[in-house]
């Protein structure tokens, strides 16, 4: 099966990049968790019951829709924040990209370690901007606001051609396919990386690979 | 064309056609409240929870929602309509968005109904939570309060674009193959909301939030668009009022909670070869049972059968959820709202189940906003509430419904909800509807936490009671001695007519 890649490409003020990419992280996120599984016996399983919330960014004028699990947002927090604090150091033109990656994990036999195969990733790259007084950053707030709308159009568009997911794993193989840390959510096992393109263009500077959630070491 | 369905799935998608249905109204009506919403995520599945998506259920909304459906399914040719729009304080209203259920002819015969296309479904509830926030209503909706009130109307049939202006643009959530047709779902919203900015913005916020309308022409009924629908709001009746939303216990069917994993079986397998792999997924027989405590035979494709909910289960199940801390139960009646009026506002945010706090607090608790509902002969009356209204040009109105005489109540009467919906059966067209009241909030009131002072005190400074000096029988009396008081005083000052010359003169 071939990757999907989508790539979204937002241009914000400094102060916009955390509460811009959580929007958009988080809005994939929604539509790739689950609630968790329970398996029973004879290979039945039940799904639990996912909820969601609202947030206000202060920033923009932009409400979003997250899952309502506290430990993902945290794990989505940290990995935004790192990235930021990447732009914020990396130098003055600030452009970057932060990726969301779904992957299945394929076991290997000893002594290779297991694969990881995604299905689908998301490249959201930023563009920061300065600006100069107060009346233009009232006019940035709207804008983006409206940019960011467009792009949940777009994600909600490619999510729902229903294209390929991973089949429903039995109990064993789970793992291989969601993330079964979180107390009450399960999304799909995915990894977010960043990279800062220096002010010259060319990518891949500094490619710094954070493997966030708890999958092998590579 | 429904020879390859087996009657089960042919029922399940009906199932889950018509829950997809509500629940879509529930998240459109939800997201136009005004207030940011919030719902728990619960790792252990309840029976009531259509979708795996904790979206509560308010009881009126479903009501009309059923009322609008009466019984049918959206179908070719029928859609599910959710109209969302604006009125002013002036009265003015305007169309903001329309969002359409839709079926179409493509089917898609392969898709397991009870696997794929469920979880579809819930993919795409998802979506449209994420684009109600999108679309340009949301922002309005949640600024809405004084000046105007975001009402929503649900209907069944054709769809109605024509009241969104011109340019406006479309928005597709997504689409759903299955055996029966392809579920769609979009949204068109109105782009030029050019009238609507500049009135906005053309009045002042009156310091005490009284409505100015002295020099108004009181809006007759017939004036009343005859399409005007529900305010995004609600007020749950109490736990001992079977009133109209008894049925909805009964109607809370227990959704598919489980399902299966198996090895795909010969037959499968040969189909997955010609299958493209967006169905690969559903190659496993997933085949949900109604309740999770009948645990389904896997490994059999088609043997297993999905069990229907009886009420009994369906209630069981929604009363175990009422008792359950973790989900507040998908209906309102949980919450224990209370049901009328601002002073009984804050008995039912108490009365709530200390353990959830916050959703009790979120929950739709309240409102009784600034335009309250009255049935429709009393918004006539009420509206000729204007000073010295007896000597305005009359003959509208019979003395019983001279407010003069018999002074609206304020503040507003208790459950004008209830009354509105009682008085709608007997208004006959289902689009005739009442206005209940959006959430009243001020400007500077702290949110939610406390029960808001400023909202009460604004609400009973809007609706102060009639100046005895204005009622009819003073006003006439007085009036009546005034006229005959006048001969003797013109006597008087034509006797002093000379006093009155030098007075003139000395002030020029």
């Amino acid at each position: 099966m071939n990757c999907r890649s989508e790539v979204l490409e937002v241009t914000v003020e400094a102060r916009q990049v955390e509460e811009a990419m959580l929007a958009l992280l988080h809005t994939i996120l929604l539509h790739r968790s689950t609630g968790k599984f329970h398996y029973k016996k004879e290979g039945t399983y039940s799904i639990g019951t996912v909820g969601t919330l609202d947030i206000d960014c202060d920033f923009i004028d932009f409400t979003f829709v997250r899952v309502s699990s506290e430990e993902l947002d945290r794990v989505i927090r940290k990995a935004v924040s790192e990235f930021k604090d990447a732009l914020n150091n990396s130098g003055s033109d600030g452009m970057g990209q932060i990726s969301l990656e779904f992957y299945q994990k394929k076991k290997s036999r000893w002594p290779f370690s297991d694969e990881c195969i995604p299905w689908e990733v998301w490249s959201i790259k930023v563009n920061v901007v300065n600006l100069a007084n107060e009346q233009e950053r009232q006019i940035c707030r709207e804008k983006v606001g409206e940019k960011l709308g467009e792009k949940v159009i777009n994600v909600v568009e490619v999510i729902n051609r229903h294209e390929y997911l991973p089949k429903m794993p039995t109990q064993s193989e789970v793992d291989n396919v969601f993330d079964t840390s979180l107390k009450d959510v399960q999304p799909y096992l995915y990894k977010i990386t960043y990279q800062i393109t220096d002010s010259l263009g060319t990518s891949v500077s500094t490619t710094m690979r954070r493997l966030i959630k708890d999958t092998l070491a590579l | 064309m429904d020879s390859d369905l087996s009657p089960q799935d042919k029922k399940d998608l009906d199932k889950f056609i018509k829950f997809f249905a509500l629940k879509t109204v529930q998240v459109i009506v939800q997201a136009r409240l005004g207030e940011k919403i919030c719902t728990r995520s619960s790792s252990s599945p309840t029976g009531s929870d259509w979708f795996n998506l904790a979206i509560k259920d308010i009881p009126e909304v479903t009501h009309e929602a059923k009322k609008a459906l009466a019984g049918q399914l959206p179908g070719i040719g029928r859609s599910m309509c959710v109209e969302i729009s604006l009125k002013t304080s002036e009265g003015d209203s305007m169309e903001l968005e329309t969002w359409c259920l839709e079926m179409n002819e493509k089917c898609d015969k392969d898709i397991k109904v009870s696997y794929t296309v469920y979880n579809r479904l819930s993919v795409l509830l998802k979506s449209l939570l994420a684009i109600t926030r999108v679309t340009p209503a949301y922002k309005l909706s949640r600024k809405q309060g004084h000046d105007y009130v975001i009402l929503y109307r649900i209907y069944f049939g054709e769809v109605q674009l024509s009241g969104l202006g011109e340019g406006f643009q479309t928005v597709r959530v997504g689409v759903v193959g299955t055996p029966v047709g392809t579920v769609t779902l979009s949204c068109a919203y109105r782009t030029n909301l050019a009238f609507m900015s500049n009135r906005q913005f053309e009045r002042s916020a009156p310091i005490m939030g009284i409505i100015v309308d002295h020099f108004v022409d009181p809006p007759c009924s017939s004036q009343r668009p005859a399409n005007m629908g529900q305010p995004c709001n609600y007020r749950a009746p109490d736990e001992e009022d079977g009133g109209p939303f008894a049925g909805v216990q009964d109607s809370q069917e227990v959704c598919t909670t489980s399902f299966s994993t198996s090895p795909p079986s010969q037959l499968y397998t040969s189909r997955l070869s010609y299958q493209p792999p967006a169905l690969a997924g559903a190659a496993d027989l997933c085949h949900p049972a109604a309740n999770p405590n009948q645990a389904l035979h896997a490994g059999k494709e088609g043997g297993v059968v999905l069990v229907p909910a009886h009420p009994p289960h369906g209630t069981d199940a929604h009363l175990t959820v009422e008792h359950a801390p973790n989900t507040p139960g998908s209906s309102g009646d949980d919450d224990g709202l209370s049901q009328s009026g601002e002073g009984r506002r804050d008995e039912g945010r108490r009365s709530v189940s200390p353990s959830d706090p916050v959703e009790s607090l979120n929950a739709f608790t309240r409102k009784v906003g600034a335009f309250v509902n009255k049935p429709s002969t009393q918004i006539t009356a009420a509206s000729l509430d204007l000073p010295f209204a007896a000597f305005a040009p009359r003959g509208l109105d019979s003395e019983e419904n001279d407010p003069m005489v018999q002074p609206p109540d304020s503040p507003p009467c208790p459950s004008p909800l209830q009354a509105s919906l009682h008085s709608q059966g007997s208004e006959g067209s289902g689009q005739q509807d009442d206005f209940v009241m959006v959430d009243f909030r001020p400007a500077f009131s702290k949110d939610d936490l406390l029960p808001m002072d400023l909202g009460t005190f604004y609400r009973e400074f809007q609706n102060p009671p009639q100046l005895a000096s204005l009622s009819l029988h003073i006003s006439s009396q007085s009036m009546a001695d005034d006229l005959d008081s006048l001969p003797e005083k013109l006597a008087v000052y034509e006797k002093n007519i000379d006093e009155f010359d030098a007075f003139v003169d000395m002030l020029q």
